[in-house]
């Protein structure tokens, strides 16, 4: 059975709508169950009508190539931790990164036949860049997995001369690009390929694991704008419908992410703290301990408490006993509720999943603009493995350098306790005169220990 | 170490120096703790309770003494409770050693370790063993209660069916601890609070706890060493008598705070303001063991003054609260053995070198340690000197407002002109087949910004799965080379296609997984 060229392009629009309606499900909890069917249902239609399409020669490894994809697809879902969502989808990125890469390559040796003038440039144009955006976006998630999984070091690397040699880079690409289109042959292709894998390699690799949020929601849009590239050198309008919605997205969540750290984008991408003008505060008093039994003590008696999770609770692996302290609290008719920072994890929204994980209901998870005036009324508050998040310093130390950066104002509250694993500064290494007021208690240990204890008190 | 706690001697003290709860905390410290028989009872804790808790009862005060190598007690040692001291003895209470010079000698005389708790300096890392600041806050709180006992009136003003009842006025003068204890409590009860003080850091946290500071007109910083005030000049003190003078007839309820460390309290509030007050109405003096803030005062005394104004003088409010007293009290004590014994494993360490313990030290081996040196930190940091940002008036908010949307639209203007100059280029060059695609393009782009703003910021991380899911859309691109003649076109093409499948398979599978955690409570 072969479908006309009409009947796809129909297809391809009926895809298209329902790729649109799937990612505009997803502003509500309830309404996003539905938007993933939709989706589902759009790449259905979208796959079975290019494969009857005209233009494609059905092959015999196709189905085996399907089942096999299938297969693994699945497995890695159904296996997937929620703490591990970070290295999934980089790993994911970096799989479209890589089809870009072959599509580009392969265009490059079979070249659609009855192009000339204009047309061919233009679509060699589009070769470059699509190979370009693919390889970038390949070797910068593979090394975002290998970071997010632990198996490269989180801190970042700088090379001297890292802006210089990131430049060179750019610029020796482009010069390639217009030798290509000069017909200098397919080699400038290749080295521009290998040029562009080595610059995702580095690009990421300066990059500190605090601002991965940044770093995967970029590739996110970068893989978007591969699919996309991949759109325009193939002439089909669905790639470039769906790559642009994904380029969009990606767009979108690291502007977020980028805002709520109060850094430019630029700054992100390319390493470093911003410059500070001066020294910074000097943080004054002393850190107070205190223990399980007391923080339990003191938990019977708040009746408004919010709790704090950071990137710590999932390296704690601590959400399912959160859940059941959060479920215990919430037993004994106390208001318990959860603040999430844009930045907290390495994921747009990574606690968010994972307290869902645990099962702590979402109507209790608020973002910090819902829930940042409520904390002076706070009887208690918990911090769960977060520092840079709640640091007073962001809005009161113009010299900090996070200063004016949206923090989670956790200090208004009548108590704040802080499970931390030690007195160490975090990731960002800047003091966090939190832990020095009069109102905070430190409660050192490993999160799950502690919480575990916790809750055996109750 | 074992500590022990004898029964005050005083008849009037009803306080205690270890509670079976300190005695708890103690013991986890290593040491073994010791307690007179019926030293808590007059703050409701029995002999029993102190068993419960794992104290040793011991019958009488001199087997107590000659038992315990640290002594803690509330009030500083009588005279028969000197002669049990030695030079394998620490002692931990108040002393009071600028007013009790002779006392201090006779004690060093018999080597014994002395810790004041009285001398504890006022820095935050000593905040949890600044036993004064936990006895004004009892202070303060009963000054009122007090105060109410002796006032003929609600606090509160009610209206009801019998009449209206105005609220109570209360004045209160010093803002240390106790005067804001004083407030704290003055206000709940419903009262009209003002209150006063000569250092002007102190306004903020007079209004946090909701009372009207009032202020005085007047170039003179009253702040002085450790969170004390220091004594104002003549001209100082003509100006803020003029201030009571009007605020004496209005009020109802008068508390003095102020001290001056070393020195007979200031005569804030004498006869002649009295003598305004209203019949009926009431003056609590907190400083009648100093000499009073008011002319009037006889120390532990209430009289009524010609005019019908009650002043009171206790000087044992933390007393007449014992219970809760000697809570607060014995938690000071158990903080300060606390970071007396910094490795918890029962063994004192008296270091000098740390400037709480050095302030606390009054005499060591032998040697009168005290006075100590001056504390480096200001208790409560001055007003800076920072100009606060000027506060705009509605018209220029709204002006600014304006700015910034015109700002806002001039940007959006200018953007949208250079985007459309560069679309005009590319139409110039390009190809119609290519602008046809990015026509598609641009729109796409478009709807996606519009969709995914209204994505909700929990569902961030299933927003990037659903994306990595139809980016494997790539497929299609792949599908269309796979039956390529070139073998190396179809290899390459086949990777592509099994990674795009891994991709939406496994996107959509991990989304639908993680948006079925999502439940509503």
């Amino acid at each position: 059975m072969i479908l006309s060229e009409n009947i796809v392009t129909a297809l391809y629009i009926a895809a298209s709508v329902l790729f649109i309606l799937s990612l505009g499900g997803l502003s509500g909890q309830e309404s996003a169950k539905r938007a993933v069917w939709y989706g589902v249902v759009g790449m259905a239609i979208a796959v079975i009508g290019t494969i009857f399409s005209p233009a494609v020669t059905i092959t015999s490894s196709l189905l085996p190539l399907l089942v096999v994809g299938a297969v693994i697809g699945g497995i890695v879902a159904m296996r997937v931790e929620m703490t591990g969502m970070p290295q999934l989808v980089a790993a994911l990125h970096s799989f479209v990164g890589l089809a870009a890469v072959f599509i580009g390559i392969n265009s490059d040796i079979v070249p659609p036949v009855g192009l000339a003038g204009a047309e061919k440039i233009i679509h060699e144009v589009e070769i470059f860049v699509g190979v370009f955006i693919g390889a970038i976006t390949f070797t910068g998630s593979v090394v975002a997995y290998g970071k997010l999984s632990g198996v490269l070091d989180g801190k970042p690397l700088t090379l001297p001369g890292r802006n210089v040699l990131n430049v060179g880079m750019v610029l020796v690409s482009i010069f390639l690009g217009y030798l290509y289109m000069s017909h200098a042959g397919s080699w400038t292709l290749w080295v521009m390929t290998a040029i562009a894998l080595v610059f995702g390699l580095h690009m990421v690799l300066a990059i500190g694991g605090a601002d991965m949020p940044v770093v995967v929601s970029m590739l996110n849009s970068y893989s978007g704008w591969a699919a996309a590239a991949t759109g325009f050198l193939l002439g089909n309008d669905l790639l470039i419908v769906t790559g642009a919605l994904v380029g969009a997205s990606g767009a979108i969540l690291s502007y977020i992410m980028c805002k709520a750290m109060n850094r430019n984008f630029i700054a992100v991408i390319f390493g470093g703290w911003g410059t500070t003008t001066g020294p910074q505060m000097e943080v004054e008093g002393e850190m107070i301990a205190t223990d399980v039994a007391a923080v339990s003590s003191d938990l019977k008696e708040a009746n408004d408490i919010i709790i704090v999770p950071g990137y710590g609770m999932a390296v704690a692996q601590a959400q399912s006993a959160v859940s059941e302290l959060t479920r215990r609290l919430r037993g004994m008719g106390k208001r318990v509720r959860f603040a999430i920072h844009p930045v907290a994890g390495r994921l747009p929204g990574h606690m968010n999943v994972l307290l869902a994980e645990a099962k702590v209901p979402y109507d209790i998870v608020l973002e910090m603009d819902e829930i940042n005036d409520d904390f002076q009324d706070a009887d208690m508050v918990i911090i769960l493995g977060a520092n840079d998040i709640v640091n007073p310093a962001a809005q009161e130390d113009p010299n900090s350098p996070i200063a004016g950066m949206p923090v989670l104002e956790v200090w208004k509250a009548r108590q704040v306790v802080i499970s931390k694993r030690g007195q160490g500064r975090g990731y960002s290494g800047i003091e966090n005169p939190l832990f020095f007021r009069d109102n905070s208690r430190m409660l050192y240990g490993d999160a799950k220990s502690s919480l575990d204890q916790l809750i055996s008190l109750f | 170490m074992k500590i022990g706690s004898p029964a005050e001697r005083a008849s009037a003290e009803s306080r205690v120096a270890l509670t079976p709860e300190s005695a708890k905390q103690l013991q986890k410290l290593g040491h073994e703790c010791l307690i007179q028989k019926g030293a808590g009872a007059k703050a409701g804790f029995s002999d029993e309770d102190y068993k419960e808790a794992g104290v040793k009862v011991v019958s009488s005060a001199k087997a107590l003494w000659d038992s315990s190598d640290v002594v803690v007690k509330v009030l500083g040692p009588e005279n028969t409770e000197v002669k049990y001291l030695n030079k394998s003895k620490t002692l931990i209470s108040f002393f009071w050693p600028a007013q009790n010079k002779s006392l201090l000698k006779e004690v060093n005389k018999t080597g014994a370790t002395v810790l004041a708790m009285d001398m504890v300096p006022r820095i935050s890392r000593a905040q949890k063993m600044d036993a004064l600041s936990s006895m004004a806050n009892i202070a303060g709180y009963r000054a009122v209660i007090e105060a109410g006992n002796n006032f003929g009136r609600f606090f509160t003003g009610q209206i009801t069916a019998a009449g209206k009842v105005p609220p109570a006025k209360v004045l209160v003068i010093g803002a240390g601890v106790a005067g804001l204890a004083a407030i704290g409590t003055a206000q709940s009860l419903g009262a009209i609070v003002r209150a006063f003080d000569v250092r002007p850091e102190v306004a903020e946290q007079i209004e946090s706890m909701g009372a009207e500071f009032l202020m005085l007109e007047f170039e003179e910083d009253g702040s002085g060493e450790g969170g004390y005030a220091k004594p104002a000049s003549p001209e100082f003190i003509e100006k803020e008598m003029r201030l009571f003078r009007e605020q004496a007839p209005e009020i109802d309820i008068v508390i003095t705070t102020a001290l001056i460390p070393g020195r007979p309290a200031p005569k804030l509030w004498p006869a002649e303001m009295v003598k305004l007050m209203k019949p009926g109405s009431v003056v609590v003096d907190l400083a009648a063991e100093q000499g009073g803030n008011c002319d009037l005062t006889k120390k532990d005394k209430i009289i009524e003054s010609d005019n019908g104004v009650k002043i009171v003088g206790y000087t044992d409010f933390p007393s007449r609260m014992a219970a809760q007293s000697s809570t607060l009290y014995s938690t000071n004590i158990r903080h300060m053995l606390d970071d007396l014994t910094p490795e918890k494993n029962g063994v004192l360490n008296v270091n000098l070198d740390d400037d709480v313990i050095r302030g606390a030290t009054v005499c060591h081996q032998g040697k009168v340690t005290f006075p100590p040196p001056p504390p480096k930190i200001q208790a409560i940091g001055k007003l800076d000197t920072i100009p606060k940002p000027v506060e705009l008036t509605a018209e220029e908010k709204a002006a600014l407002e304006l700015e910034k949307e015109r700002a806002i639209g001039r940007r959006q203007a200018g953007l949208l002109a250079i985007g459309s100059l560069f679309m005009l280029l590319i139409g110039v060059y390009a190809p119609a087949s290519f602008m046809q695609h990015f026509i598609v393009f641009a729109l796409s782009c478009f709807v996606g910004f519009q969709v995914i703003w209204n994505v909700s910021h929990a569902l961030h991380t299933p927003l990037m799965a659903i994306t990595n899911a139809i980016s494997g859309i790539i497929i299609i691109g792949a599908l269309l080379q796979l039956g390529s003649p070139s073998n190396f076109v179809g290899i390459l093409a086949a990777i592509s296609v099994l990674i795009a499948t891994i991709n939406i398979v496994g996107g959509f599978m991990v989304t639908r997984r993680m948006l079925a955690m999502f439940q509503k409570s």
